[in-house]
């Protein structure tokens, strides 16, 4: 049988920008259909901004890749139409327990209260994922929607100029060329836009190589995250497990930096090695073996005139703590209503220049929690082992040291605090919805809550009268009225009041909060609406 | 200016029964077990003490050697 990721899914059709006399003009153009790059074309098509993808080939990722999916952006998918196959194939997961040599030495819950429509995690291969954004994408191109996916279409050049961005495309049947308002390069770590354009990506590399093997068994572990520190059958390193759907099993295990990698990666040493952490009589086939080495770096800037950076281009960190492709999805899930704003001529082109502000700020966030994971998990000098022994051995007997223990602090959204757009804040109101904060999800009798919010800026009151719609600047503003006033809707009350008897919260359409207040007011709406898009 | 988080006038009781049970602690230890016992004996008395302030002036405290010779 043919595996997905062997399908062309989206295989080289000759376009009509081939055959013009001058290169033609679109509004967007995003570079890698990895995806980031199908997130960001998905929510621009879903806005009405048209959008062509050009990706190298023709096929989803080969190999499992990125696997662990955080609650978050599992929320962005749900806004993006595709989160129900993704969550349905995904198996969902939340409890992580870390050993220690041979001993467990505590468990950890990445979701404990309830109140939530997604999971805290699930894992999925990352050539599902991308499957179902490629479904979701042709669905929305037969509904009529402007966007187009082209294959074999690679990128040689790009010249980035103040009003324009031209492309020149490498395809099978010859070059052309065309010319974008806005280009997007979600071409991964080694983004080949960044490299045309000569921009640094400097950041700290990590002496260390990891195994991945994905096998195939039936096994009867949970569905939880295990790490090792330590393990047994595999001394002075660590281990990490984790599963995914289909009977595939991810086993990442530490190797250390003087090794052989091509002689490591040989089937005839791998197998020895997975048969010591899961014993000699366990049947498993071999699906996916990779090693990699890992960088925790950034660009400067993601934004560089027309030219955005988002996902893996922009910023690279080592795996440990799921901070990749989870990030990614914010990265455009950020930037395209803004695109969308400057596109259509209601907002400054000053608003992507928060783009830059608010994720170079989550990717600094991002950075720092995967950096001291890895000097956790691979300490740097004999004291730093020392202590990282210590923390492990008394976590197991005393609950203080387990919060020291780092196998991998688990993607969390960034909250914007010190962007240029959060507008008013009231102290009275939880502090987990402050603005810049992602809204938190909670159960509505008309459904989930997250489900209301999201793609236009909303006005959220609860208990509190708000007109039904303001237009402010030409930007609508759509009122949401919720109540707190009965038992089933605690978890409003605790995420969006507190003691208060109600609030009204200025939304923005990628669901973070832009302000709140106690009561409403126009003008205060109005000054908050136009500081959240950029003219103030 | 801010005052002092960490004590660092006198403050255990019989120090020298203090002294003797901490040497005691590391007796017939390898040097790498005492080691150990030490980095464990650092993160306990850190959680006890809790105040960031204090621990930052005690690791200030601590690195920094004092001026060598007497007086």
């Amino acid at each position: 049988m043919q595996k997905i990721f062997e399908t062309p899914l989206y295989p080289y059709r000759r376009s009509a920008d081939q055959d013009c006399a001058t290169p033609a003009r679109h509004p967007v153009v995003v570079v890698g259909a990895g995806p980031v790059g199908l997130a960001a074309a998905i929510d621009l098509a879903m806005h009405e901004v048209p959008v062509v993808v050009l990706d190298e080939n023709d096929k989803v990722s080969f190999g499992s890749r990125a696997i662990c999916f955080a609650k978050r952006p599992l929320e962005i998918l749900d806004r993006l139409g595709c989160g129900e196959p993704i969550v349905e194939t995904g198996v969902q997961w939340r409890i992580g327990k870390v050993f220690f040599r041979d001993k467990q030495v505590y468990a950890f819950d990445l979701l404990p209260e309830a109140g939530h429509k997604r999971p805290a995690f699930i894992n999925l291969q990352q050539y599902h994922l991308e499957f179902y954004l490629i479904e979701r994408l042709k669905l929305l191109q037969s509904k009529g929607l402007p966007i187009e996916i082209r294959g074999v279409s690679c990128v040689r050049a790009i010249e980035a100029r103040p009003d324009g961005v031209d492309v020149e495309i490498a395809t099978p049947e010859g070059d052309y060329k065309l010319t974008a308002d806005w280009l997007i390069a979600c071409d991964g770590a080694a983004s080949p836009i960044r490299a045309m354009m000569g921009l640094d990506f400097v950041g700290r590399v990590f002496e260390d190589n990891f195994l991945i093997a994905d096998v195939v068994m039936d096994a009867d572990f949970p569905t939880e995250r295990w790490f090792w520190f330590d393990p047994p059958f595999n001394p002075g390193q660590s281990a990490l497990l984790h599963k995914q759907p289909d009977g595939v099993w991810r086993i990442d295990l530490q190797l250390g930096w003087n090794i052989d990698r091509e002689r490591e990666k040989a089937p005839e040493r791998v197998i020895p090695r997975l048969k010591a952490m899961l014993g000699e009589d366990v049947k498993f086939e071999l699906e996916w073996i990779s090693i990699y080495t890992f960088q925790c770096r950034r660009m400067q800037k993601f934004r560089h005139g027309r030219v955005l950076f988002a996902g893996d281009s922009a910023h690279q960190v080592s795996p440990f703590g799921a901070r990749g492709a989870n990030s990614g999805f914010q990265d455009t899930d950020n930037l395209i209503w803004k695109l969308k704003l400057v596109h259509r001529g209601l907002a400054p082109d000053s608003l992507l220049d928060s783009y830059d502000d608010e994720r170079v700020y989550a990717a600094d966030e991002n950075i720092l929690n995967s950096t001291r994971s890895t000097d956790f998990i691979t300490p740097k000098s004999p004291a730093s082992r020392q202590f990282r022994n210590a923390a492990l051995d008394l976590a197991g007997r005393f609950a203080f040291a387990r919060p020291l223990v780092n196998s991998g602090r688990l993607s969390q959204p960034s909250t914007y605090d010190g962007s240029p757009l959060n507008g008013a804040d009231d102290c009275r109101l939880p502090r987990r919805t402050r603005p810049g904060a992602p809204a938190l999800d909670a159960p509505t009798p008309e459904g989930w809550l997250l489900d209301r919010l999201g793609g236009r800026f909303q006005l959220m009151a609860i208990d509190v009268e708000i007109p039904s719609r303001l237009e402010i600047d030409g930007v609508v503003v759509e009122g949401l009225s919720l109540s707190a006033r009965d038992d089933a809707a605690a978890a409003l009350r605790q995420r969006y009041l507190s003691s208060a008897p109600g609030a009204v919260y200025l939304m923005r359409p990628d669901q973070h909060v832009a302000a709140r207040w106690l009561r409403f007011d126009e003008a205060s709406v109005r000054a908050a609406l136009l500081k959240a898009i950029g003219k103030t | 200016m801010t005052t002092a988080a960490l004590i660092t006038t006198p403050n255990i009781d019989n120090p020298d029964d203090f002294y003797a049970e901490l040497i005691a602690m590391h007796a017939g230890r390898s040097p790498e077990e005492s080691e150990a016992i030490n980095a464990r004996l650092i993160l306990l008395l850190c959680n006890h003490i809790g105040d960031r302030q204090a621990l930052r002036e005690a690791f200030e405290a601590a690195a920094n050697e004092a001026p060598r010779g007497e007086g």
